[in-house]
This record gives structure tokens, C-alpha cells and sequence, in this order.
């Protein structure tokens, strides 16, 4: 067992590098967040398993995928669960159609309850589930019917809404960029938000929305932030996972060649500030986090508590911690603080209602 | 002793065969050997056994006395060992220069010294009159040249000892004079020579000394003063050959080919073959004589439908055949024993059976609702196997498997056995050996004598002369004259070749 | 590629090529620290070991045969086709639309949906195989770039034409479906269809076409030689436009398998799928004949479904399994080097 551990972590090592840091202070985080819940179950510990299968991005994405990985991890080390067949463990796909083979050998594997990351597996999930009406599944970021489904989704309007209001007043060129990953419904709704939030406060600043048409095309999310920004544009907010990866490579390469220009990029569903880091710059003006790991915790205690909320849609917004600015706030004047957090209250208190469509 | 090496009792086993056994060379000081044998004899196996390409089952080689193992074509350049391929191992976008220190560039620090090796180059140029000019690009230069540029290669490595194979087969006869010249200087700057070959004249020409080899096998070493061709020939073959093609008088009937006012661009959409007349009645052979580039290709190209035709009729039994596809003018009753049988001839990688029928396998019996049939095909390619003695080991060999007399005969067996009224030949003995020769040549008379038509294009003279009935001068993509092959003369043709239209007198002064 | 092997090098090399690749991807794990024999336990357990898995392993070989197949037609003719994966793609959003489109009996609407997958393949190689016969551009590129038009322009179909701006299409009904509730049950709710069958019938009308016609014959001697074939009186461009769409429906092919059996919808594909270009391995391993390529499918589908496995039973990471995968692909193109060492072992038997 102790040989898995290290092999997993030399796995994460070796793909993920980085990230750790950010690893650490996520985890940190996530301990007091869940501090109310988490000693209790540690008696049906042995009974509980949870696993969770990655869409094609895999488990170092550096986005949902790994933030989701990150959230079983803290739920398994809360609970005393071990990594593994026994405990919890996540199961990789590389390719669309591993989607269902991973779901049934989850299921075969007797794990409770079984996480699918990302709107990608919402058709492999629901026959799964009609094929296995003794176990749970959980869906995140997509809608699925079912009694054994939960649907867990964000509302990252919300949370894009923020961020846009940092945009609208670090920007000084007054035009903003937008780089989606493939078009849908859910990436409307980033855009949607982060548009709203502009608008709320710099009614002249401009977004151009873009879509890369991929989520794993680092060299295209490149080429459309070197044209974003070569046309003016100093603030782009990508919504792209490992698209999105390339946005920052040319945002870093610009500002080493020139340290006075001014380029930001708004990371997204992680705390990105280790991906904008150039020298002694970053470029990294805020990150709109969504708490995946915050989701998956939740679900996975409530499960194990035999609360588990199947056939419901559970969304996650602002007030349930699911949505946040990150925690990396070097890039933010205070003014801006101030304005999010202004921002923020309006719309827990429903002051403003954030669309969630593009018109 | 003064032999610079001896290769003693060399034996040499691929699966299936012995390729040499017991073979033994021996190469004095200052002289030009050459090898004689028939094609696939073992001539080249036994080159590359000495420059390290193969190792030998059996016997050992001797290099200035001392015994060596030539393990790789390293240790053969280390020996002074150097050999010209017959294929040039040339990088075409380098210039003279680079192609020559590939692999041993003088360098100055981190860089080559070119101007060191230009000047190297140019200086051992010099020295044999190669007349190679250092800066030049190999795609540039003629073939004569990028030969010489190979002698360099081998020159700048420090070589005593220079293999030679075919170097003949790709020059003009120009080059040929210039290679002799540059052998000559090289025996004189005490350089010693191995020269393989099967062209006979060459050998009395320029050599020395020559070992004879056939089927594997050493026959015999001996002085070239006082050998002729006959002798050398009976020797490589295994039996008496005669030079000269037996063949009675023609007797032509009636027109089966007739072209007139020809037009026909080459590659590059410059008229290659302009207003050209020409016609090739049955029971004759017309040979197409001309110096390479004047048309030919391009005229056997447009009669066989692989080039289009500008202007003008080709008519087969009067038949038009100008706007025809390839398929439709082989129907028609064309054969053609194509000029490159590499290129055109074979498909090398198909087995020879299969190449057999190349032009026939959709038509029945070979298949049956466009379902091959491979045992009627087989059969039929045992036949010609059997008929036209083309040695393979079975019909199933690959043709590439093949000697390139055998693949040729396999060709002209295929082409035969179709019965077509018009026979095209374009240079169907090019690096054949006089055992082929004297068979394609026995072939290409009997059809005629069974009434078809033939159409011969060689560089020969020597070949247009012995086998034609007619010979039609081709010079700048026209016919300037036909004239008798009984009454011409090599020196007659070749000024016509050479453009010279007043005939009577020029030949005179000769 | 193989011509100059004899034919027990040809089979040697392949087989070869795997076991050093095993090795040394054994190597590979016992230097990251893992047990080797664990991990190929698993990996054999992960993809052989129950009917489930056996189930899935069968369905991930389906589209490798036909990709493969698609591969090696177009190598025996001389052509690169690279485009596998963009005819794949467009086969298996054709194949749904057609599922989705109609309502038929099933004995006419389930060959009514595979045919469109393998016309609409067929469509997609016919371009490059025109523009390579009539204006000699190389097919390599516009293959490469044909993949690129197909993901996006199959999206869009998804997207905008067949679903009413859904990431994924409406299921095919039961008329078009490949889906075999027989072997789902015999294998423990695994997705295996009925598509193994039509894989195998593929590989045997490979077989046929490039063996025992004419057209084969023609199709053969213009790969080898295009200068002879024109000789021979053989229509070269028609020969490669024929390869090339021929090449194209049997990756058509593969894409229906896909969306009328393995999924049973279409999607919005983030990325390509990547079965296209491992049929390009599938096809190198498997020396371009019909038999080789259905074993080197076996091989690919067993190492890629048990590659799921791995980590789980094991903790061998997935990647590890890629690299093992390309040490194996990485021996065979490298086939050289075998066939010396077997020339060698023959001499020092003797």
C-alpha cells in the first residue's frame, strides 16, 4: 500500500509539478471549512467508499478534475479512508469512450457512491445509473435525471460576474477578452456572468468573446491570446481548462519581453496564481474559483451520513462556498477589493440577479 | 610478392546459394584488373566482401602481404581500399566539395573549413585532370562528372587501391574516352585499379590483367595482351558466342506503323518530337539511331499513349492511334520493351508472375468476374519462364529477386508472347551481358521474321547496325534520314547523329 | 514495407518488437518503483479477466480493426492516409444522423446507418484522393487538415443540426442500433455490440479486394510502382482516388461502430478521439495484411482497456501504459534493427 501512495505521488510529481503549493494551501483550507463535519464518520469508515472517474482532461488537469481529486483526497484524510480499492481512489479516462468502462468498474469495485467530473460523462452516468440502481452517482456540472444521480452545478455566473468586475477596473485600454473552451451552455454562463460584471461598473469596456473549440489545445488558446492581445485587449478571462494553459504561456512570454506591459489573465475554477508566475511578475489578476473539491465533499459526507440528495439538482453559488474569488490577492487594489466585496453582498442578498445566458 | 592484395580462395553463401566459391584474386601494383563475368556471376559480391560489406564464409584476404579482416567499409577506406559504386551515393543539394569531406570535414574550431577543403579538392583534381570544379552543386553537373566527383571521394580518403564497378554503363562515349584518360593517370600517380565489367572492348582497351568468374565460380586469370573478345566472351559464358546476329534478308510487306507530322512536348512543354515522319512496315526492324535527348523517348512515349501527342496521326494497321489511352493502343496490338525496366517494365516487388500478365490479368482466363485467377496465371507464367529461360527460382520470386538479364527476358517473353503487331525495343540490351544480347537479339529477329513489326531504339550503333533492316537518323525530334545498315558505316551515322545533314561529303573526308 | 524481410522476419519482427517492448516497459515500472508482474497482472485481469471486462475489450478492438484496416489499404497502394481519424468522425456523426433521421424496419435502417458512416468516409478521403490524382498535392497534408475541418464541422452538426443545441444527439433508436442486449447480459453490462462481427467481415473483404481481384491487382501495382502501372495501361488517378475512398469507408466504418454501437449518440468532441491515429500503429504492427491488423488491434484494445485498470490494481499509472504502448510501436518502426539481430542469430546458429 505504502508503494501506491508514493507512485501516485511521484505520478503527480512528475505531471502536476507546480501545482503543489497550491495543493497545500487548498487543502489547508478545505480542513477548517469541513472541520464541523469531518470527524464524525469514522466508524463507518470501512462500509464507505468513493471514487471518482475524470473526464478526458484527466486528474492533473489543473482544473476541475484535479480541484474535484483534491476534495476526495481531504474527504478520505477527514474520514481515515484509505487510497484505494478500499477507500477512495479516482479512475482516468483517455478517451470518450472509457467514460462507461470506468463508471461499471467503479461499480464493480463496489464503491457507494462514484463521481463523474464534468458534463462530458452526463450520458455515460445515466445509463450507468439506470444499470445500477444500488449505487450512487454524482454528476458535476451537468444536469442528469435519475433517483440514484445527484447533479451538482455552480453558479459560475456568479463567480465570472466577480471577476469581471476586477476586469472592468484593471483594464486600461477598456477592452477585455473572453476565451470559452468549446461553446455550450455551460461556458455561456461564464461568459454571461463575466460580461454582466464588466458592464456593472465600466459600461465603455468591450468583451470579446472567443471559443477555442477545444478544452486540451494549449497551442490555440495561445494563438487566440496573442491576437487578443496584439489587438489591444490587456485582461483576458479563459474559461478553457488546458486551452486556457496557453492563454498564460503568451500573457508570461509578453510581460518577460516587456515587464512594464500591462497583460492580466483571470484564471478559473482553481486559484491560478502559480500559472502566471514570470520572475518576480505575475500575471495572474484573480482566479474565479469553483470549489469543486467544496462539492464533492459535501456530497461524499452527506452520502456516508445516508443524506445523499439523489435525483436532486444542487447548486452551488457564492453563499454555499462553492463560487469565490481566490485567495491569491497580490494583483487586487484594495479599491477593487472593496468593489468585489460590495459586488459579492449584492448578490447574496439578491440585490442583483446575475444572468446566466448570454442574450 | 608484389600483389597490393589477394583475395585467396574467397567463398561467399547467401541462403540458397554460394554467390563465390573459392574465388581468387590477386591484384599486382600499377595495374588495371578488371572482372569479367556474366551478370549476377558474382562479380559484386565479391567487390563488397573486399570492401567490407560482406564477410566471407571462407578464405582470406591479403592486403600489401599482411593478412586483414575487412570487417566494415571503415576498416577497407583505413586499407586505402576505395570503391565508385555504380549507383553514386550522392547528396544531390551539396556542392562538389561537401559531398567529398561528408564525414571527414576539416574543421576550425566548431566549423568546417571550407575554403581548406576547396582548396584540397581542387588541388587533388588537379593532380588526376578530374577537371571537377569544387563549388558546383551535384544536381548541376552531368553524370560524367558526378562520377568523377565519387573518384575524388575515394582519392580524399587516402585510397591506393580503386574499385571500379560498371563504371561504363551510365556515360557517354565521350566520358568513356575521358574516363580512360583519368585511369591512366591514376596508374601512373601508382594507384592500382579493379575494374569490373562485362563489356569486352573496355577490357582490351584498358586493362591489365583480368580474372574471369562464372556462376560463382573462378575460371581463369590470364594477361589481356594477346586475348580477344571471342575468347574473353566464350570464357564468361561458358560456350562459343557469336558477335555478329544471324538473320536473313527482310521481307516486308505492308505498313503497320505510320506516323506523320508528329508533334509531341516533353516534360518541360518544349516540342521534343517535331513533324516527324516515319513508318515501320511488317516483317522489318527499324532501328531508331540518335545521340540520347533527341526525341525518342518522347516519340516511343506518344506511340504507346504514356505522353500526349500536340498534333499529328500515329496509325496501327490504320488504326489512329494519336488520342488513344495506353490500355486501348496495347489492345490494339502494341508491345513495348520499355527503355527503363525499372522504372517501367516491372513491378519489382510484385512476384514475376504476377508481372507476366501485367497488361493481361483482367482479361480471361487470368480472371473471371474481375476475380484474379493466380493458376491460370501461374501457368502461364511458367510458360514463358520455361520459353523465354528466364531464371528465378520460381514463378511466386519477386521480379526485384531477379539478375537484370533474366528480368528483361521476363519482359520481352511477356511482351512476345501477346503477339503484337508492332514490337517497340527501346534499348532492350542496356547493361545486359553477351550471353542476354545474343538471345534478345535472336527474339527480336524472330518476330520479325513471323511478319510483325519492329521498332528498335538503342544507342548501339553497334546494336542498330547488326539487327536492323532500316535505320532512321533521329536528330533534334525529326528523322533526317534512313538509310541501309549493309552499306552504312559507324563513322557515317554518327555525324548524321550529330546533325550533319551533308552526308555525302563529310563521309568522304573521313 | 516489409518486402525486403523474408516471411518469417515478417511475422518474427512484429512479435518481437512486443515482447521487447514488455520488457522494457517492465523496466520502466521497476525503475519508477513498481512490480512489474503486478502491473501485468492487472493490466491481463483489467482486459481478460472477467466476461465485463473481456466485453470492453472486444468493443475497443471494433473501431481499432477498422482503423487499422483503413490504414493499411491506403499504405498497400502507396498512399499515407492520415485522415483516419477525421473520417472516422464524420462516419460516426453520419452514421446517428442517419439512426436519428428515420424510422424504418430494422433490417433496412440498421445498413441503411452503417452505409451512410462508410459513405460519408468515403466522402471525406475522396477529397485528398482527387487532389493527390489531379494536382499532386500530397494527401499527408490534406489529410492532417481534412481532421481538423471534420471535428469542428462534426461538432457543429451535433451541435446546431442534429440535437437542438445539445452537447450530445438524441439516442439512435432500436431500428439503427448495433447495441446487442444478448452480449451486454453475457458480459455483465459491458457495452460489447454486435460491431465485432462486421470488423472481422471487414478484414476478411480487405483481404479479398487487395488479394484475390483485379482491382486489388491494379490497386497493388500502383502503390509499387505508379511508372509501370501507367505502362501496364492501369488508370493511376483513379487507382488512388479508389484507394483513398476505399481507405475512407472502412474508417467511415469504425465511426459508425462508434456511434451506433459503442455510444449510441453523437457528441461534441473536445479533441480527437485518437483512434484514427493509433490505427496508423495498428496498421505498421500489423504489417499491412487483414490478419495482422486484427491482431495488433487485439493487442492495442487489451493494452488500452487494461491500462484502466492499472492503476486501480496496481498503481501503475495509465501513463506508464502509453509508454509501454510506444516502446512496442517504437521496436516495430525500428524493425531494421530486429531484422539485423535475427540475421545475426541465424549466422551464429550455424
Amino acid at each position: 500500500m505504502k508503494k501506491r501512495k508514493y507512485g501516485v505521488a511521484l505520478s503527480m510529481v512528475l505531471a502536476a509539478g507546480t501545482v503543489l503549493a497550491a495543493c497545500g494551501s487548498d487543502e489547508a483550507d478545505t480542513g477548517t471549512d469541513e472541520g464541523s463535519t469531518g470527524g464524525e464518520g469514522a466508524e463507518e469508515t470501512s462500509e464507505f467508499k468513493v471514487a471518482m472517474v475524470t473526464d478526458t482532461g484527466g486528474v492533473d488537469d489543473k482544473s476541475f478534475n484535479q480541484s474535484a481529486w483534491e476534495g476526495l483526497q481531504q474527504f478520505g484524510a477527514d474520514n481515515g479512508l484509505e487510497e484505494g480499492t478500499d477507500g477512495y481512489t479516482y479512475f482516468q479516462s483517455n478517451n470518450d469512450a472509457d467514460y462507461v468502462t470506468n463508471m461499471n468498474t467503479a461499480v464493480r469495485n463496489d464503491f457507494n457512491l462514484v463521481f463523474g467530473i464534468g458534463f462530458l460523462l452526463n450520458q455515460a452516468i445515466t445509463d450507468v445509473a439506470s444499470q445500477n440502481p444500488d449505487t450512487n452517482f454524482a454528476l458535476v456540472d451537468d444536469v442528469s435525471e435519475g433517483d440514484n444521480v445527484a447533479s451538482i452545478t455552480f453558479k459560475e455566473h456568479e463567480g465570472s460576474f466577480l471577476v469581471g468586475v476586477a476586469a472592468a477596473m484593471a483594464t486600461e485600454s477598456d477592452q477585455i477578452g473572453f476565451v470559452g473552451g468549446v461553446e455550450s451552455d455551460l461556458i455561456n454562463k461564464f461568459a454571461a456572468g463575466f460580461q454582466a460584471g464588466v458592464e456593472a461598473v465600466n459600461p465603455d469596456a468591450e468583451v470579446q468573446i472567443e471559443f477555442a473549440g477545444d478544452f486540451n489545445d494549449a497551442a490555440g488558446g495561445q494563438q487566440i491570446a496573442a491576437s487578443m492581445y496584439g489587438s489591444g485587449i490587456d485582461v483576458i478571462y479563459h474559461a478553457a481548462g488546458g486551452t486556457g494553459n496557453g492563454v498564460f504561456t503568451e500573457a508570461k512570454n509578453l510581460k518577460q519581453q516587456d515587464p512594464d506591459r500591462q497583460v492580466w489573465v483571470i484564471g478559473v475554477d482553481r486559484d491560478q496564481w502559480e500559472e502566471g508566475q514570470v520572475g518576480d511578475d505575475n500575471v495572474t489578476l484573480t482566479s474565479m474559483v469553483k470549489r469543486v473539491d467544496v462539492a464533492v465533499q459535501d456530497i461524499s459526507t452527506r452520502a456516508m451520513e445516508g443524506d445523499f440528495p439523489g435525483g436532486e439538482v444542487i447548486e452551488y453559488g457564492i453563499q454555499e462556498e462553492g463560487i469565490a474569488i481566490a485567495e491569491s490577492q497580490d494583483n487586487l487594489s484594495q479599491e477593487m477589493l472593496d468593489e468585489i466585496a460590495n459586488y459579492q453582498q449584492q448578490i447574496v442578498d439578491g440585490e442583483i440577479e446575475v444572468p446566466s445566458t448570454l442574450e | 610478392m608484389d600483389y597490393v592484395i589477394e583475395m585467396l580462395d574467397i567463398r561467399k553463401e547467401f541462403p540458397g546459394i554460394v554467390a563465390n566459391d573459392n574465388i581468387t584474386l590477386q591484384l599486382k601494383k600499377g595495374e588495371i584488373h578488371a572482372l569479367l563475368g556474366e551478370n549476377g556471376a558474382g562479380k559484386s559480391t565479391l567487390m563488397n566482401v573486399l570492401f567490407g560489406l560482406y564477410q566471407p564464409e571462407k578464405g582470406e584476404i591479403k592486403v600489401r602481404g599482411e593478412k586483414v579482416n575487412i570487417t566494415s567499409p571503415n576498416v577497407a577506406n583505413e586499407l586505402g581500399i576505395g570503391m565508385v559504386h555504380q549507383h553514386f551515393m550522392l547528396v544531390d543539394t551539396f556542392t562538389v566539395t561537401e559531398n567529398i569531406v561528408l564525414g571527414l570535414e576539416p574543421k576550425k574550431g566548431l566549423n568546417i573549413d571550407m575554403k581548406k577543403a576547396e582548396s584540397e579538392v581542387q588541388e587533388i583534381s588537379d593532380r588526376y585532370g578530374l577537371k571537377v570544379d569544387p563549388n558546383a552543386k551535384i544536381a548541376d553537373i552531368s553524370v560524367g562528372m558526378q562520377q568523377r566527383v565519387e573518384i575524388l571521394k575515394t582519392l580524399y580518403r587516402g585510397a591506393e587501391i580503386l574499385i571500379f564497378d560498371e563504371p561504363t554503363a551510365v556515360l557517354t562515349p565521350q566520358e568513356i574516352k575521358e574516363l580512360i584518360q583519368i585511369f591512366r593517370t591514376l596508374i601512373a600517380e601508382g594507384k592500382s585499379i579493379i575494374l569490373i565489367t562485362h563489356k569486352l572492348k573496355e577490357i582490351i582497351e584498358v586493362c591489365d590483367r583480368v580474372t574471369v568468374i562464372r556462376k560463382g565460380v573462378g575460371i581463369d586469370t590470364l594477361d589481356v595482351e594477346g586475348t580477344t573478345p571471342t575468347q574473353l566472351a566464350s570464357l564468361m559464358v561458358g560456350r562459343d558466342v557469336t558477335f555478329k546476329t544471324d538473320k536473313t534478308e527482310a521481307s516486308p510487306t505492308h505498313n503497320v506503323l505510320e506516323i506523320s507530322q508528329l508533334n509531341v512536348k516533353d516534360s518541360r512543354g518544349v516540342n521534343a518530337v517535331k513533324n516527324l515522319d516515319l513508318s515501320v512496315r511488317a516483317g522489318e526492324i527499324v532501328g531508331i539511331a540518335g545521340v540520347d535527348g533527341n526525341g525518342q523517348s518522347e516519340l516511343i512515349e506518344a506511340i504507346t499513349g504514356l505522353r500526349k501527342v500536340s498534333s499529328g496521326v500515329i496509325k496501327l494497321n490504320d488504326q489512329n492511334l494519336s488520342s488513344y489511352k495506353t490500355r486501348k493502343i496495347t489492345e490494339a496490338g502494341v508491345g513495348h520493351i520499355p527503355q527503363d525496366r525499372h522504372k517501367h517494365g516491372l513491378v519489382l516487388d510484385f512476384p514475376i508472375g504476377d508481372n507476366m500478365v501485367l497488361q493481361t490479368y483482367y482479361h480471361k482466363p487470368y480472371s473471371k468476374y474481375s476475380m484474379l485467377n493466380n493458376k491460370e496465371i501461374n501457368k502461364q507464367a511458367k510458360k514463358l519462364i520455361k520459353e523465354f529461360d528466364v531464371r528465378t527460382p520460381s514463378e511466386t520470386t519477386p521480379a526485384r529477386a531477379l539478375s537484370g538479364g533474366n528480368q528483361q527476358k521476363a519482359i520481352i517473353g511477356r511482351e512476345v508472347d501477346r503477339d503484337p503487331d508492332l514490337l517497340i525495343a527501346a534499348q532492350p540490351t542496356r547493361g545486359l551481358d553477351v550471353g542476354a544480347i545474343e538471345f534478345i537479339h535472336k527474339r527480336l529477329i524472330e518476330q520479325r521474321d513471323n511478319g510483325k513489326a519492329v521498332l528498335l531504339v538503342s544507342f548501339e550503333l553497334e546494336e542498330i547496325i547488326n539487327v536492323s533492316d532500316r535505320i532512321a537518323v533521329i536528330y533534334d525530334g525529326n528523322i533526317i534520314e534512313i538509310v541501309d545498315p549493309k552499306t552504312t558505316t559507324e563513322q557515317e551515322l554518327g555525324l548524321l547523329m550529330a546533325g550533319s545533314k551533308n552526308k555525302a561529303g563529310e563521309t568522304e573526308n573521313v | 514495407m516489409f518486402n525486403q524481410f523474408s516471411r518469417w522476419q515478417k511475422i518474427m519482427i512484429p512479435v518481437i518488437s512486443v515482447v521487447l517492448g514488455l520488457l522494457v516497459g517492465a523496466i520502466v515500472m521497476l525503475v519508477s518503483g513498481y512490480n512489474p508482474i503486478e502491473g501485468y497482472a492487472a493490466l491481463l485481469s483489467g482486459s481478460l479477466g472477467e466476461g465485463f471486462y473481456i466485453g470492453e475489450t472486444i468493443r475497443q478492438i471494433t473501431p481499432y480493426i477498422f482503423a487499422g484496416l483503413a490504414v493499411a489499404f491506403a499504405f498497400r497502394t502507396g498512399l499515407f492516409n492520415i485522415g483516419v481519424e477525421g473520417q472516422l468522425l464524420v462516419g460516426w456523426v453520419a452514421s446517428v444522423w442517419v439512426g436519428l433521421a428515420f424510422d424504418l424496419p430494422k433490417i433496412i435502417h440498421l445498413p441503411m446507418a452503417i452505409l451512410a458512416g462508410a459513405l460519408a468516409g468515403a466522402l471525406w478521403a475522396f477529397v485528398p484522393g482527387l487532389l493527390k490524382a489531379k494536382l499532386r498535392v500530397h494527401e499527408v497534408i490534406v489529410t492532417i487538415m481534412m481532421n481538423y475541418i471534420a471535428l469542428h464541422l462534426c461538432n457543429y452538426l451535433v451541435r446546431y443540426v442534429i440535437s437542438d443545441g445539445q452537447n450530445t444527439t438524441d439516442r439512435v433508436p432500436e431500428s439503427a442500433s448495433l447495441k446487442s442486449p444478448f452480449f451486454e447480459t453475457l458480459t455483465e453490462f459491458s457495452t460489447m455490440h454486435y460491431g465485432i462481427f462486421l470488423a472481422l467481415a471487414a478484414a476478411i473483404i480487405y483481404f479479398v479486394v487487395l488479394e484475390k481481384t483485379t482491382t486489388g491487382f491494379e490497386l497493388r501495382s500502383v502503390g509499387f510502382n505508379q511508372h509501370a502501372s501507367e505502362y501496364a495501361g492501369m488508370n493511376v488517378n483513379r487507382n488512388i482516388i479508389l484507394s483513398m475512398v476505399i481507405s475512407g469507408a472502412f474508417a467511415g466504418l469504425g465511426g459508425a461502430m462508434e456511434g451506433l454501437g459503442t455510444f449510441g449518440y453523437g457528441f461534441i468532441h473536445g479533441a480527437f478521439s485518437g483512434v484514427g491515429f493509433d490505427g496508423i500503429a495498428v496498421a505498421l504492427l500489423g504489417g499491412n495484411v487483414a490478419l495482422g491488423v486484427i491482431l495488433a488491434a487485439a493487442l492495442f484494445g487489451i493494452l488500452k482497456q487494461g491500462a484502466l485498470i492499472m492503476p486501480l490494481e496496481s498503481g501503475v499509472p495509465t501513463e506508464l501504459v502509453e509508454i509501454v504502448i510506444a516502446i512496442i510501436i517504437f521496436f516495430v518502426a525500428s524493425s531494421y534493427i530486429i531484422a539485423y539481430l535475427l540475421q545475426r542469430l541465424k549466422k551464429g546458429a550455424k
